[in-house]
């Protein structure tokens, strides 16, 4: 494995980029394997790359039906963020934090990680006692969270409508400054090249289409590329989870409807940081490349297009206008659609199932990609140990009819939560 | 857009409705029903990729509920109904 430096730069540059090797291996799959991870999305490959690197397994396999990345990890906003309010999702998810901190360290792969701050608009009074209770908890769990007055967001993001006269007046916000984006590929790619050097098998183009249970034990998986053998099986596919299950027999609290996102032309720097307001149902950041990046809301009915509707495309960019007036002259270049495994309490699960050696990783509703290190890194433990880390211990399947909900946003039992 | 045949109004445009969800759920008629009987009603779902029977509102139109079959993967609309009827699929439906 080549190492990626300043060094190999100027030396490849000097043969016009011609040799560099490849970054990983495209072996046909070994009849059997220690571990299967079912799902070559940035869940998937962290796990491996977490099973190989910090317990000793390195028999393993990654098994993808398309190409890797190529799903929601391919799909979402980029945004990274730890700005949690219940105890179990702000430990899980400032662990992630950390990881994302030193990711290109670790992998030795540039994910451009950028600690551009999210910052989380109040437009009600109500809605600032809100914040200030959930930064107060962020703050006690150890996690970065600073109160903005409406001065401070003035001067932080300048081209945000500020009128006092608008129909959801910005009051005041919520700061995590740690928070940010990062390079959504690259963290597929890093992690798939991180973990095939520790010699993982990424099998790409190859469908698991059966599960072989004997005895309420998992002994491997059918595929389109013939039966695989594996002592223990890991799913991480969000957004077909429920598919994959019932060719297990068991029936998920889980519901896949499709998100859509967009962005416009390329512009000059204009937005360094992450604003997102739950009133007016969006969110927007600026690429690197210089585009505004955007989304808002589900479409809110069950899907699995990978494309949404033009109702929503308009009330996004409805919002998004709205709230930055200077953006309504910007062209939408592109828009597209991503089908959500949305859990019914709107928190992940990364759980042991009642198959013995079968492991779930689903239920990531709008906010998989941010906890991409942090949701392999504990699925890894739990596959490794069959046991939880605490970490993830309260993201079990059966939260739900023992009553210990996750549940946020305290909306109830909807598949809509973040 | 979404044309959404309302068995009141006709087909009408789908921002008029709202979604309601899986629409083969049923509440357990016994309220001491066991334990597993409310986790499904309350949690579990088939999650279909393909026809899906599901309860739309038609909220801002008259007000009612109604039944549709549409598959989840291509968007299109098979047929809908009262939400007391039957659907009668309707394969060449509006899409």
């Amino acid at each position: 494995m080549a190492k990626y430096s300043i060094f190999s730069l100027a030396r490849n540059a000097a043969s016009y980029h011609t040799n560099w090797p490849k970054a990983w291996r495209s072996p046909d799959p070994k009849p059997e394997y220690d571990v299967i991870i079912i799902g070559g999305g940035g869940h998937g490959l962290t796990t491996a790359f977490y099973l190989a690197k910090l317990h000793g397994i390195n028999n393993v396999a990654v098994i993808e039906k398309g190409w890797i990345g190529g799903g929601n990890t391919g799909r979402n906003t980029t945004i990274v963020r730890s700005n949690y309010y219940l105890e179990a999702n702000a430990h899980f998810y400032e662990n992630s934090m950390k990881l994302w901190e030193g990711m290109s360290q670790e992998l030795n792969f540039n994910v451009m990680f950028s600690s551009r701050g999210v910052l989380n608009l109040a437009h009600t009074p109500s809605a600032i006692d809100s914040f200030q209770r959930r930064g107060n908890a962020m703050r006690l769990n150890g996690i970065d969270a600073e109160y903005m007055n409406r001065d401070q967001i003035a001067k932080m993001v300048p081209l945000l409508n500020m009128s006092p006269d608008s129909r959801f007046p910005v009051m005041g916000g919520l700061l995590q400054p740690r928070a940010g984006t990062a390079r959504h590929d690259a963290v597929a790619w890093g992690y798939a090249r991180g973990a095939d050097e520790r010699g993982v098998d990424i099998i790409q183009n190859c469908e698991v289409t059966g599960f072989d249970i004997e005895n309420g034990k998992i002994k491997g998986v059918q595929t389109t590329r013939g039966a695989i053998k594996a002592k223990k099986v890991g799913c991480a596919v969000a957004g077909h989870t429920s598919q994959l299950m019932d060719m297990a027999g068991l029936r998920t609290p889980i519901e896949a409807h499709v998100l859509q996102a967009m962005v416009s032309e390329p512009v000059k720097p204009a937005l360094d940081t992450v604003v997102t307001s739950g009133a007016a149902h969006c969110y927007i950041s600026q690429s690197d490349k210089g585009e505004m990046v955007f989304g808002g809301d589900l479409d809110f009915y069950n899907s699995y297009a990978q494309r949404g509707n033009f109702p929503t495309i308009e009330f996004v960019t409805a919002s998004i206008k709205w709230l930055f007036p200077a953006f309504s002259r910007l062209r939408l270049m592109r828009s597209w659609g991503g089908v959500m495994d949305m859990s019914m309490d709107g928190s992940p699960i990364i759980s042991k199932t009642p198959i013995e050696g079968l492991y779930l990783n689903a239920g990531w509703c709008y906010g998989g990609f941010k906890a991409t290190p942090g949701s392999g890194w504990c699925f890894a433990h739990t596959i490794a140990n069959d046991e939880p880390h605490p970490y993830n211990a309260a993201f079990t399947l059966n939260r739900f009819e023992k009553g210990y909900t996750l549940d946020e946003k305290g909306a109830g039992p909807v598949p809509k939560a973040h | 857009m979404l044309l959404i045949p309302c068995p009141w109004c006709g087909d009408r445009p789908h921002n008029e409705f709202s979604y309601t969800g899986d629409a083969t759920i049923k509440r357990p008629v016994d309220a001491n029903a066991p334990a597993e009987d409310w986790n499904a009603y309350v949690f579990l779902r088939d999650d279909p990729k393909g026809p899906h029977d599901e309860l739309w509102h038609h909220v801002n139109g008259c007000r009612r509920f109604l039944k549709v079959r549409r598959d989840t993967y291509t968007h299109e609309i098979l047929g809908s109904a009262k939400p007391h009827e039957d659907i009668t699929s309707n394969e060449g439906g509006a899409a």
